[in-house]
Parts: structure tokens; sequence; C-alpha cells
């Protein structure tokens, strides 16, 4: 299958790994991701709040320049990104007056969207359109004895789309448990990581990533699997900070949720740009052992 | 903050300035998918329970709504609450009306921009702006480039606390030290000039 890949600025320098490793699970489960030409910026919410028609006009025009060379779905790995475009999706597709005066802007480099695309993250295209049958019977590598905490972020799940529960998600759930690992308690799944906040008023940032990795470490996880490049980078550079300001001892790592599955699919760690993390992840011995 | 009484005019008997924020807010809820939902809010304060950085907001979402129905949006472009929002969506789904909460915040946000009325010392606009300034040159975020800029704009000093975690992340490849310009800039500069008028196209309001 293929799809039309929307990368966003993240992924090409802070989340390197991220992207390694999306095209290694992508590759190994035979899955093409076309790059839109000459992508811009999606705005991210700092643009949307503030500025709402050139915001859609932004990001519609990768919407259109995807559109112009097939009608694939586009993936989008940043649950920023995704919310963003699948958003400008839904409103072109619903507000008239919105649609034209986006496409009046569009015009200028001759290009215009005439709604025929979906938006979608890779998790749920690797949940729906591969099945997770399919993915653990591709695995190579049993992450039995791997105690995680799958962390969806709010994005992810919010807006309600009816993908998946909006307040226990299950789709990395299931995945992970599939492939062996174990999903321990882990109540604040879904809880905002403060996105941009942690530059922006980091007082509130770090307590926001406190509680979350607070949960995560109290229920005896090893890793935290993230679906979202900003939610990784808060969850795991300001552990430092955070173990000063509120006296604590966090050092888990964080993970992309492609390199956990890739690692399952027999990717090395460079391969999956797991050399990358500042906090390193090791799989364990007994783990290992499952390599055919 | 503790909401002054005196200052909450009776609907109906609208400042000048507060009639004019009125009526821009009222036309930006209506370009919301779903804005109208506004109208049906209860006042339970779910919005309020369901919002992870509600406790160090001065005004709480609830309250935000209760001002506006007050007459008194000024106050609430004035105050924190808008900008410590991290677009989590969770008032939204939560709501038991259907209020779209995260969109009404951002509408308020806009018209706080557009009518220069901010909090004191609240930096959240400033990193906005810088984004917005960095995405229109490069068509792209340039991620060195947005915090010096966001630093300058607030607090220089500030910049080097930074830098033991940029140089650990530029260890590790993952700092993008180069922007990287889109090839069609100059095109995408004309689409925003385009944009910019588009933006400020007032629809034409029913009688």
């Amino acid at each position: 299958m293929e799809y039309t890949y929307y990368p966003g600025c993240s992924i090409k320098t802070s989340a390197k790994g991220y992207e390694e490793s999306l095209f290694y699970v992508f590759k190994a489960l035979n899955l093409t991701l076309n790059e839109i030409e000459d992508w811009n910026c999606c705005g991210a919410t700092s643009y949307m709040s503030t500025k709402e028609t050139i915001s859609l006009v932004i990001s519609a025009r990768n919407l259109a320049k995807a559109e112009k060379k097939s009608s694939q779905d586009i993936v989008s790995p940043c649950s920023a990104c995704y919310t963003i475009l699948y958003k400008t999706n839904y409103i072109m597709k619903n507000n008239f007056i919105m649609r034209e005066k986006v496409n009046q802007a569009l015009r200028q480099d001759d290009l215009k969207y005439n709604l025929s695309l979906d938006v979608r993250h890779p998790l749920e295209v690797l949940v729906n359109d591969v099945g997770i049958k399919t993915i653990s019977a591709k695995a190579t590598r049993s992450l039995t004895g791997l105690k995680i905490a799958p962390y969806y972020g709010g994005q992810i799940v919010r807006p309600d789309r009816g993908l998946d529960d909006k307040d226990n998600p299950q789709m990395m759930d299931l995945l992970f448990k599939a492939l062996g690992a174990e999903n321990v308690y882990f109540p604040l799944k879904v809880q905002c990581c403060g996105g941009m906040l942690m530059t922006t008023y980091p007082e509130l940032g770090l307590d926001l990533n406190r509680k979350i990795l607070e949960s995560a470490q109290e229920n005896g996880a090893e890793a935290i699997i993230t679906t979202c490049p900003l939610c990784q980078i808060n969850l795991e550079a300001y552990q430092k900070k955070i173990n000063k300001k509120f006296k604590t001892d966090f050092n888990i790592p964080v993970l992309f949720f492609t390199q956990a599955l890739g690692l399952a699919l027999g990717g090395s760690p460079k391969e999956l740009g797991l050399n990358r993390a500042l906090i390193p992840f090791e799989l364990k011995e007994n783990a290992a052992e499952g390599l055919k | 903050m503790t909401v002054n009484v005196k200052k909450i005019h009776i609907p109906g008997t609208l400042s000048k300035k507060e009639k004019k924020l009125r009526d821009s807010f009222l036309l930006q809820v209506k370009n919301i998918p779903g804005g109208e939902s506004l109208k049906k809010c209860i006042q339970c304060g779910t919005c309020t329970g369901a919002c992870p950085v509600s406790y160090m907001m001065d005004i709480t979402p609830r309250e935000v709504i209760a001002l506006f129905r007050a007459g008194d949006i000024e106050s609430i472009l004035s105050s924190r609450t808008i900008w410590i929002c991290a677009s989590c969506y969770s008032c939204t789904v939560r709501c038991p009306q259907g209020v779209m909460v995260t969109d009404i915040l951002y509408a308020l946000k806009r018209l706080a921009i557009e009518n220069k009325i901010f909090p004191k010392r609240f930096p959240v606009f400033a990193l906005s702006k810088s984004f917005v300034s960095i995405t229109n040159i490069f068509g792209r975020s340039y991620e060195p480039g947005l915090i010096i800029l966001y630093f300058l704009r607030t607090n220089p000093f500030k910049l080097l606390g930074m830098m033991p975690l940029f140089i650990k992340l530029a260890l590790k490849g993952r700092i993008g030290f180069l922007p990287h310009k889109i090839k069609s800039a100059k095109k995408f500069s004309r689409i925003l000039k385009e944009a910019e008028v588009m933006e400020n196209i007032v629809p034409l309001q029913e009688s």
C-alpha cells in the first residue's frame, strides 16, 4: 500500500529517530511513503490560534500539493501536524466561505484543494490498514518482559475523531501486548504534555510532565512510548530539570512507538535512531533471545 | 485574579469598547464549525475540571463563558487564561453540551491580538509571533532561530540556560543548524499576501 507522507518540521531535526524508525517499520511491512514535494510547515497551534484564515491557507497548501500528485491518504506522524491538517481538511470540507477564501489564496501558486484526501496518523494506519495480527506475525523479536507505559498524549485522540476511545485509547496497548510487552497501569496516558508551555511557561510545563513521568514510574514502566515529537522531547529532555525542581529521580527512556515496534520487527538500535536518545534504552537479554 | 464586580456591565448597557469586542467575538464564533453551541453552556464547570492547566489560570474556562455572558470580554482578554491553554481539547470532548471551548479560546486569542490587549509579562504571544515570522520567511519551522527570536523578545539571559540542552541535542544530531527554505518560497509569500487579504474580509452580517 502507498501513502502520501507529510513529515512536519520537527521530525527532520529534533525527532530524527522518529523518521528513521517510521521508515524502517513501513518498509518492513511493505508500505510505501511518498513525501509531499516542497511541503511547508503546518502552522502548528501557534499559527492556528492567532491567524485563522492564514493558518488554514498554509496548511491547506500541503493538502493541495499532495492532491495534485495522488489521491493517497496523507500520513502525518507528528500529533500536532496531524491535528492541524485534519482540522484544516475538516473545515475545508464543511465551511463554504472558508473554502473559497483559502482556495483564493492558493490560486497565487496555481493550487486548489478539491477536498479528496484523508489525513491519518501512522499508528492508526498500522493498526487499521495492516492489522495487529499481521504485524505480530511478522515480528522477529519478542518484547516479552518489557514493561511499557504507552503515552498517547492529547492530540491524537482529541478532538474526538471516533478512531479510539478518547479517555482510554487502546491502539498502542493492544499492538504492544500482541508483541509480548506488558502495558503498565497508566492513567495519565492521554494527559496533555503541555506542548510549547515548556518554553513559554516552564513552571507549568515542568509540572505537567512531572505528573506523567511519576505515573509511569510508580507503576513500574521501563520505558514510555510516545506518538509525537513534542511529547517525546518534553518528556525526555527535561527529566533532569524536573528532578532538580521537584527532587525526583526520573531516568526513564522515552521512545517513539515506531522505535519499539521496529525492535520487534528486527531492527537494530541504529537503524531505528535509538542512538539519538538522551536517555539510552536497551532491550533486556531475555527479550533479545527471542530473535530468530 | 478576583473579578472586579464593578467592571461588569449589565447586558444592554455595554461600553463602546465592550460592544466592539463583543461584535467581533460573535463574528469569530460564527466562523467556527459548531461555534453556536456556546449558547448551550449550562455553567456546569466540566471544562474547568477536565482542563489539566486550569489550576494555573486566573479565570477558569467556565468563568470565561460566564464573563462573556456578563458582558466583560475585556477582563477575559487581559487574563492569562487564553494564553495558558495548551490546545489539548480535554474541555471540548468532555463538555456535555458540545461547546467548542478550545476553539472559543482561540477566537478570544485572536481578539486579544487584534485589539492588542495582553496580560503583563506573559510570553505566549511572543512565541506565536516568533513562530509566525519564522514560518513566513522559510515556509518551515527553524527551531534554533525560533528559540533565539523568542528569547530576544522576552528574556535574552534565559537563552544561556537553554545551552546545555542545546548541546546535548546537537551531539545526538537532533538540531538542524541551518534553516531549510522551501523551494517555492517566492510563491509561498505571494500566497501569504493573498491570505492576509482574505483574513481581513468580514463576511456580510445577517440582519
